[in-house]
């Protein structure tokens, strides 16, 4: 199963343009990183593959089919800021179970507590938070996980902890995962390849994806340090 | 529940924390204005009759608040006319959320609703208040129904912003988005999602509007477009109590004024801290 971007041209005007005919293809169980500069349009495209802006150019597809709106999209993207993406007036246990009853061994896997569940979102941590925004969006009927600098705001050992939850449900679940991320060490540590989008003229007409791939290149040189 | 903590003394209101503090703060203004409004209905009708054994006395034990020129004890007056006001004031608050949360919904349908809402709302604000609700009073005949009606349709404006607002402000939230990806409808999200954060507002929006109400029935009562003459309305014992202020005698204008104000404060105290309560974030101040 591949989750296929082709010819996305984005832009908020007309004339200038932040995604330019850019390719992108993620199969199933592969995990994919995406680097590329600040304001390159990672978030932008992430928001695309996942449905959430719908004013582009090109097509998005699995496997040639254009994925259905109005009901559970195959692709879930997970944000940055866990805070934002949860309703403040709702109680733990429900922002949870939105998609859909997240089995005991997600829970687990992600070390979520008990006692966790019938707090409001204000009085858990970022990392915390992000453990319930990845639990509910990882279902079965997942097939693509849009990871968007998610693990940004946690230091190294809740990032570890959480990569290889991910990295585990992702596994039994052949989810297909995206990264996006500026670590370079997180990468190298869980991608398979990374892709490197790129602005390159100052003008932002023209993008370029490309290719590399990550098991013996170091990424020196590619990721603003 | 509330009379029995209060009977327990300082001591006891040392020892709860801001959330009991509020809820009883809540509680013993609410048994207020209940029994405010208890007591107008069960007044004696013969108390407010006329008695010109009693004319013009000071306030004393047997009239706390005194008896005007016709002998009619002012407590009792001012006790119905309390009472009126808070109905008045209750039906008119009623009738502004209601109207307000049809038209902030309506605003969240399209763009042609939502410029139709602020047209609607710019329209009402450009008229004088006070001069609005007189036109309306008069318009339906004045009286009681002229009154409410008036207070009533002309209230609904500040909430209807602030609803339209934050209904805008919550459509672009991340969780929205994600509700729609986990494929939930429309109808969903607004009753799920939207609906929790507009029940506060709509609450206290209804309880804000509440002594507004009341004093701009107060206010076109007395200035004669209101309710008739006959009714103990506080705007009628206020204006007539003009009349008699000169020639000394105070109270007849002092403790009606100072009720309603009471009246006033005790709603506004009970919006605020509700507002406190059902915010979650603000509940462990």
């Amino acid at each position: 199963m591949y989750l296929k971007g082709e010819n996305i041209s984005f832009g908020y005007r007309k004339d200038d343009l932040i995604l330019n005919n850019v390719d992108i293809s993620l199969g199933s169980g592969e995990v994919l990183g995406l680097v590329g500069d600040s304001g390159s349009g990672k978030s932008t495209l992430c928001k695309i593959l996942a449905g959430y802006e719908k004013n582009y150019q090109g097509s998005v597809s699995i496997d040639g089919k254009k994925i259905p709106s109005n009901t559970y999209n195959p692709v879930q993207l997970i944000f940055q800021h866990p805070e934002k993406a949860v309703n403040p007036r709702w109680k733990i246990k429900d922002i949870l179970n939105e998609g859909h009853v997240v089995s005991q061994d997600v829970l687990n896997s992600f070390g979520i507590k008990k006692s966790w569940l019938d707090r409001w979102p204000n009085e858990l941590s970022g990392g915390e938070l992000q453990r319930f925004a990845l639990a509910r969006a990882l279902s079965p009927e997942t097939k693509f996980l849009i990871a968007d600098e998610i693990t940004t705001m946690v230091d190294a050992i809740t990032q570890v902890q959480i990569w290889e939850s991910i990295l585990d449900i992702a596994e039994r679940l052949n989810i297909g995962i995206l990264v996006v991320s500026h670590e370079k060490n997180l990468l190298k540590k869980v991608c398979h390849e990374v892709v490197y989008l790129s602005r390159i003229n100052n003008a932002g007409l023209y993008n370029e994806l490309a290719f590399r791939d990550m098991q013996n290149a170091s990424l020196s040189g590619m990721v603003p340090e | 529940m509330s009379t029995s903590v209060a009977l327990n003394g300082k001591g006891m209101l040392r020892g709860l924390n801001l959330r009991q503090r509020t809820i009883l703060l809540i509680s013993l203004m609410s048994l207020l204005l209940m029994t405010v409004l208890a007591s107008s209905l069960y007044i004696d009708s013969s108390s407010l009759s006329t008695n010109f054994d009693s004319r013009n006395l000071a306030p004393s034990l047997e009239h706390p608040f005194g008896t005007d020129w016709m002998g009619r004890d002012m407590f009792a007056r001012t006790l119905t006319g309390l009472g009126l006001s808070i109905m008045v004031g209750a039906f008119a608050s009623a009738i502004s959320t209601f109207v307000s949360v049809v038209l902030g919904l309506l605003s969240s349908m399209g763009r042609a609703a939502d410029s139709f809402v602020s047209w609607l709302v710019d329209l009402f604000l450009s008229i004088p208040h006070l001069l609005l609700i007189i036109l309306i009073s008069i318009g339906l005949g004045g009286g009681a129904t002229g009154v409410i009606i008036g207070v009533g349709l002309t209230h609904w404006t500040s909430l209807t912003r602030v609803v339209r607002a934050e209904i805008k402000q919550i459509n672009t939230q991340d969780y929205i988005h994600i509700s729609r990806n986990f494929g939930k409808s429309n109808w969903w999200i607004a009753r799920k999602h939207i609906l929790p954060h507009l029940v506060p507002q709509f609450l206290l929006g209804m309880i804000l509007v509440f002594p507004h109400a009341i004093l701009h029935e107060a206010s076109v009562t007395f200035l004669g477009f209101g309710l008739s003459p006959h009714e103990p309305a506080i705007g009628i014992i206020l204006s007539e109590s003009m009349r008699y202020l000169a020639a000394g005698y105070w109270w007849l204008a002092f403790f009606p004024g100072m009720s309603l104000l009471i009246v006033v404060l005790a709603v506004d105290v009970i919006g605020e801290n509700l507002g406190k309560i059902m915010d979650p974030r603000k509940a462990h101040e």
